[in-house]
């Protein structure tokens, strides 16, 4: 039979604030275990919960990108249940009235089409702290630096109909949140979090199969095989005349299986009620105006001014967008008085191969935008050659000044000047005459030997295009 | 609506709360009875009325993204029934 795979994604994003979404601890990674865990996310008697501004403004920043309806009217609730690293017994949610609605997200698929995704929702949360399993003489350890830290639940429709497309679509929620700033989208540090329900159906048939739950996936490598693993294993039940269970499953990377993890002794029961201790939060249109205003350029609509803008192939404007610091230097490296297409190649390749081969972010990059669009000018303008801007970029990396600076330092600057050239190429002819005949009685490609020596004669420094002329020139002339 | 002896026994299961035995008829006798208050609302026409979340009519009000917050574990940990390398210990939960 012919199974049909329907995908429907949560996406857990830990907002990019400093401080907590109901407490002033800071949200900071990586800090000693429990120094950022304050009386309020430690739930002391007592404490009430504050929220965050900025919490609200990243929930509403989202909302619009997705085009979604936004709770004007939004609800905390409290989900209850009982977790050594949710320390308050519930943890605050969002259930009935979330903060954003109903939206879409629009992917690319591998062969140029797209699909339009439906957001069902988008609610704020806290997040838990996290408990360490190794062996405390049979106990937990429990570190709740991470308790509190705000969250925002992204839900998708089960609209997913492979897992290539789940994958596009955790890419593309992962590529929107980044482009917002709303979330780092660091995923080893588990900013970014995705959970993946899965069913079959047989091709044709209306109604949704069973689904199992794959909880707490941060790589989009460990999405791809935890689905597939979990696509085969619900296609051998159903086909050996089992039955589906809905039930959470655990994706282990280490032997690439999932499996079930202990059902609770009765389904989850987390008895949602409107938290007393907050008050609905209401969102006016001035608010919103502000956030529509203000909202960043996001990167479809980046990537077909790239195209439009800069006259560059799809594959390039696509490397050049997947990530906003890396479109803004490009566009600065342009306004430094780059051309755009050699702009894209070196951005991507030149700049993109050194840092990856440095370990370095481009944030830490030794090369200024302004520095690069510096370098390709002299190209544009001929004043170096392509071969020894490559010697004029390695100087700018080590920190020796501009690409002026570095030419005129080095005395880089290419020759232009017959007079200087001509002299060197009578020189070559006259050393050379064996070659020389070879290429007069047909052997055309010794033209390349020719060029080679002038330019190791000018150690680089003649114009590649002048020399081949002047060569043709005296070498048929 | 009435509870019965399942209900109390599911919800103070879920509550994590010990219910003597022979108590639980009349725990499910008082509940229903709180609930048969509550329900005297489905008499009120309230199709009209906007759902309330919370009893006092304002909105929320929202901090400034500060950490306002320093570190105090020596002072939580102090009071805390076992503490190690910095770690709350708790009973083993594995899900």
């Amino acid at each position: 039979m012919q199974w049909e795979t329907v995908i429907g994604l949560e996406v857990h994003t830990q907002l990019a604030t400093k401080s907590k979404i109901f407490s002033g601890a800071s949200t900071a990674y990586g800090a000693a275990p429990n120094t950022q865990a304050c009386n309020v996310d430690l739930a002391f008697p007592g404490v009430l919960p504050v929220l965050n501004r900025e919490v609200v403004n990243c929930a509403l920043k989202f909302g619009v990108a997705v085009g979604a309806e936004i709770g004007r009217r939004s609800v905390f609730a409290r989900k209850n249940y009982f977790y050594p690293d949710l320390p308050k017994g519930y943890q605050i949610s969002q259930f009935e009235l979330p903060i954003v609605g109903k939206g879409e997200l629009i992917i690319e698929l591998e062969n140029g089409e797209s699909k339009v995704i439906g957001i069902t929702r988008a609610h704020l949360e806290e997040d838990a702290g996290k408990s360490l399993h190794e062996d405390f003489h049979g106990l937990s350890g429990i570190d709740l630096n991470r308790a509190g830290t705000p969250l925002l639940e992204i839900v998708s429709e089960p609209d997913m109909r492979s897992i290539k497309e789940a994958v596009a679509y955790a890419r593309k929620i992962h590529q929107l949140v980044v482009y917002l700033g709303i979330c780092d989208g660091n995923m080893q540090e588990g900013s970014f979090r995705v959970d993946a329900n899965l069913s079959i159906r047989p091709f044709g048939q209306e109604a949704f199969g069973t689904r199992t739950e794959l909880k707490n996936i941060n790589s989009f490598r460990f999405l791809e095989r935890a689905l597939n693993y979990e696509l085969e294993r619900q296609i051998d039940v159903v086909e050996s005349g089992g039955r589906i269970v809905q039930e959470t499953r655990l994706y282990d990377a280490d032997r690439d299986e999932t499996r079930s993890m202990r059902s609770k002794e009765e389904a989850n029961d987390y008895r949602y009620f409107p938290d007393p201790d907050l008050l609905p939060v209401e969102i006016d249109e001035s608010l919103l105006e502000q956030i529509r205003d203000e909202l960043p350029e996001l990167p479809t609509a980046k990537l077909q001014r790239f195209i439009q803008t800069y006259a560059l192939g799809e594959k390039e404007a696509k490397a050049l967008t997947a990530s906003r610091p890396l479109a803004d230097y490009f566009e600065v490296v342009v306004e430094a008085g780059g051309e755009t297409k050699m702009a894209a190649n070196w951005v991507t390749m030149k700049l993109g191969g050194a840092l990856n081969k440095a370990g370095l972010n481009l944030a830490d990059s030794p090369v200024s935008p302004e520095q690069m669009g510096g370098l390709l000018k002299r190209i544009a303008d001929k004043t170096i050659s392509g071969k020894i801007a490559k010697q004029v970029f390695e100087a700018i990396w080590n920190g020796e000044g501009d690409a002026d600076t570095v030419i005129e330092a080095k005395g880089l600057k290419q020759i232009t000047d017959t007079g200087a050239i001509e002299p060197i190429i009578d020189d070559i002819i006259a050393n050379n005459s064996k070659q020389v005949e070879q290429f007069r009685a047909g052997k055309e490609k010794l033209l390349g030997f020719f060029v080679g020596q002038v330019m190791k004669a000018t150690r680089g420094k003649a114009n590649p295009e002048q020399v081949n002329e002047l060569l043709l020139k005296k070498l048929k002339g | 609506m009435s509870l019965d002896r399942s209900d109390i026994e599911k919800i103070a299961h879920l509550a994590r709360m010990a219910v003597d035995e022979d108590r639980i008829e009349g725990y499910a006798t008082d509940l229903s009875n709180i609930l048969g208050l509550v329900a005297q609302m489905d008499d009120v026409a309230t199709d009209d009325v906007t759902p309330m979340a919370h009893p006092l009519h304002m909105a929320q009000r929202l901090r400034v993204d500060e950490v306002t917050e320093v570190n105090r574990r020596e002072d939580f940990q102090a009071i805390a029934p076992k503490v190690e390398s910095d770690l709350y210990l708790v009973p083993k939960v594995i899900e």
